[in-house]
């Protein structure tokens, strides 16, 4: 076993997810036949090699500060399942 | 032929020749949509009125002389750019009522260049998949066989285009979603070089590997998109500040002495022999035309799989973190506090497949797995990407099946992850080593399935791609054949 049925309900939790007890039994059995196969990658010599997180050789892309338009407050507000005034408004957050 | 089975080139000779007008183009699309497409479901959000009001506005541009790359012609979009003011949801519950305040670079590009945009096209949940199963708004049937997906993520794109429900499309792809779903759909598609154009206003899968690119009906019309698209992008950080040269001027060059390289690790155990056999025609027909086809060798070629597998969902699990239902999109009821909302919002929201990703690459960047995956497959994704720069000393371009197999059957891999990831297995390396890609129509099963060739190059060699398939094209000779709908 790669990963326990323990484990999937803390990764769960780590990336705010909720599963009912049978999506836990099927997403573990199936999270661990993926894990076998990437024991793959075990295989390969990788010794010495740069870890590589771009295809390209990225420079950083400097520019000027300056000011230009941007979203009105009523349009960033304009998709929000819940807004009051100027504000997001979510579940309270501490007791 | 009516109107809607024209390509770019064709209709822009009508129009310039004042025997068409956008309008009739529109109406003639529209025609079709309205006949078939209760049938293909490419579409999630059709743009009639819209499509009917820019026609006119074209219209007028074509009688005051002002015709621009794509003056009037209908075209589709991935529902994963964003359209200011028109609906945009990735095929996700989670984005289901999302109106984008801006438009995606891509999206102003094309409306600068006069494109008419017909509506949003059906895909993978997030671009998630290789099907177009798992949106949230139902499954795209393959138009060449109403029983088979029509390959994904971008599948209603690459069914639009193929069923004549739009004159061309944009796609994205991240391991082959749009050289994949070409394939099976019977149309020409490319995956640009990284870089090469801007992901300003594309929702993001796997920043990485993210590619935005053309749905066509030849290869002309390839290039025509190109030219309008591609291009740096001051918004895009990732996007490469050089020039982007005339694709169309590649059209007719020609291949002799072009060496096309033909890696011996695709011709793998399991590959459809029918794709092997059109694969063997391909290489004949390329030959014909000049070209020496060359043995040459990408050794890691087994690794791209499970390499692809740790990156993008890692980089998924990271881009989705947004979606917690505060800002934008769903969320869900009777939630006592901000977590409890948090999770039951991504529960209801996300689909099963987005939430093994999610759970998979939430897993391989946890501490104590980081360097075991993460690191391990970022390295493996280097010895990958230096396989190809080996392999262009020896060749100019390289040859390979789009797709181990032709259009499978709707619901056949949709329970076995595995199998459904290993239908990417030829396109894959192209988004890991960051180099463009296109998938062109090579040859039928006997079932009269479409099948795909793909072309490699290297970066920003994307005129060389379109010049050998250009060549293949007008030899392989199979632009008549249409789905019968």
């Amino acid at each position: 076993m790669k990963i326990t049925k323990e484990e999937v309900e803390y990764v769960a939790h780590l990336a705010r997810l909720d599963f009912r007890e049978e999506e836990k039994v099927k997403f573990t059995s199936q999270l661990n036949d993926i894990l076998m196969y990437m024991d793959k990658l075990n295989e390969a010599d990788t010794a010495g090699i740069e870890p590589m997180s771009h295809a390209i050789a990225l420079q950083n892309a400097f520019r000027e500060d300056t000011v230009k338009d941007s979203l009105s407050h009523e349009l960033s507000l304009s998709n929000a399942p819940e807004a009051r005034g100027p504000f997001f408004r979510v579940p309270k957050v501490i007791e | 032929m009516e109107l809607h089975q024209l390509t770019i080139h064709e209709l822009q000779k009508l129009i310039r020749s004042k025997e068409v007008n956008s309008s009739d183009i529109v109406k003639s699309v529209f025609k079709r949509i309205d006949a078939v497409e209760g049938s293909v479901h490419a579409y999630i959000t059709l743009m009639k009125e819209h499509a009917f009001e820019e026609a006119a506005k074209a219209d007028r541009c074509i009688r005051e002389g002002n015709i621009r790359a794509l003056t009037g012609i209908p075209v589709a979009l991935k529902d994963i750019v964003c359209t200011k003011g028109f609906l945009t949801t990735c095929g996700s519950r989670i984005l289901h009522n999302f109106i984008p305040p801006y438009d995606a670079t891509v999206v102003e590009k094309l409306k600068e260049a006069g494109a008419v945009f017909t509506g949003k096209t059906n895909m993978d949940e997030f671009a998630m998949g290789s099907s177009t199963e798992t949106s949230y708004f139902g499954i795209t049937k393959n138009p060449w066989a109403l029983d088979r997906i029509p390959g994904g993520s971008s599948g209603g794109s690459a069914a639009a285009v193929a069923a004549d429900l739009c004159i061309a499309s944009i796609g994205s792809d991240t391991g082959g979603s749009i050289r994949q779903p070409a394939a099976l759909c019977g149309v020409v598609g490319m995956k640009p070089t990284y870089g090469r154009v801007s992901r300003y206003g594309l929702i993001a899968f796997a920043s990485s590997l993210d590619q935005i690119g053309p749905f066509t009906k030849d290869v002309e019309d390839c290039a025509i998109m190109m030219n309008v698209i591609a291009g740096h992008d001051p918004r895009e950080s990732t996007s490469v500040p050089l020039d982007v040269p005339d694709y169309t001027a590649f059209l007719s060059r020609g291949i002799d002495g072009f060496k096309v390289g033909i890696p011996k690790e695709y011709f793998i155990e399991g590959i459809d022999p029918e794709i092997t056999e059109a694969m063997r025609g391909a290489m004949k027909a390329i030959e014909g035309l000049g070209a020496t086809c060359v043995e040459i060798s990408l050794p890691h070629t087994e690794y791209c799989l499970a390499v692809y597998y740790i990156i993008a969902p890692a980089e998924a699990s990271s881009n989705l973190a947004r979606y917690d239902g505060v800002k934008y999109g769903f969320r869900a009821d009777d939630c006592k506090d901000l977590l409890d909302m948090y999770k039951k919002t991504r529960s209801a929201g996300f689909g099963a497949e987005v939430k093994r990703r999610i759970m998979i690459g939430t897993y391989a960047l946890s501490s104590g797995y980081y360097d075991a995956y993460y690191k391990k497959a970022s390295q493996v994704r280097a010895l990958i990407k230096r396989d190809f720069e080996e392999a262009w000393k020896h060749c100019d371009v390289i040859l390979t099946p789009t797709t181990p197999t032709p259009a499978f059957k709707i619901g056949e891999k949709i329970d076995d992850p595995l199998q459904m990831y290993l239908s990417d297995i030829f396109t894959i390396s192209t988004n890991l080593a960051g180099i463009p890609g296109i998938s062109v129509p090579c040859g039928f099963t006997r079932q009269g399935l479409p099948i795909g060739a793909q072309f490699l190059a290297g970066h920003f060699e994307e005129g060389k791609l379109i010049q050998i398939a250009a060549a293949f094209e007008k030899q392989a000779n199979l632009k008549q054949r249409r789905p019968n709908l």
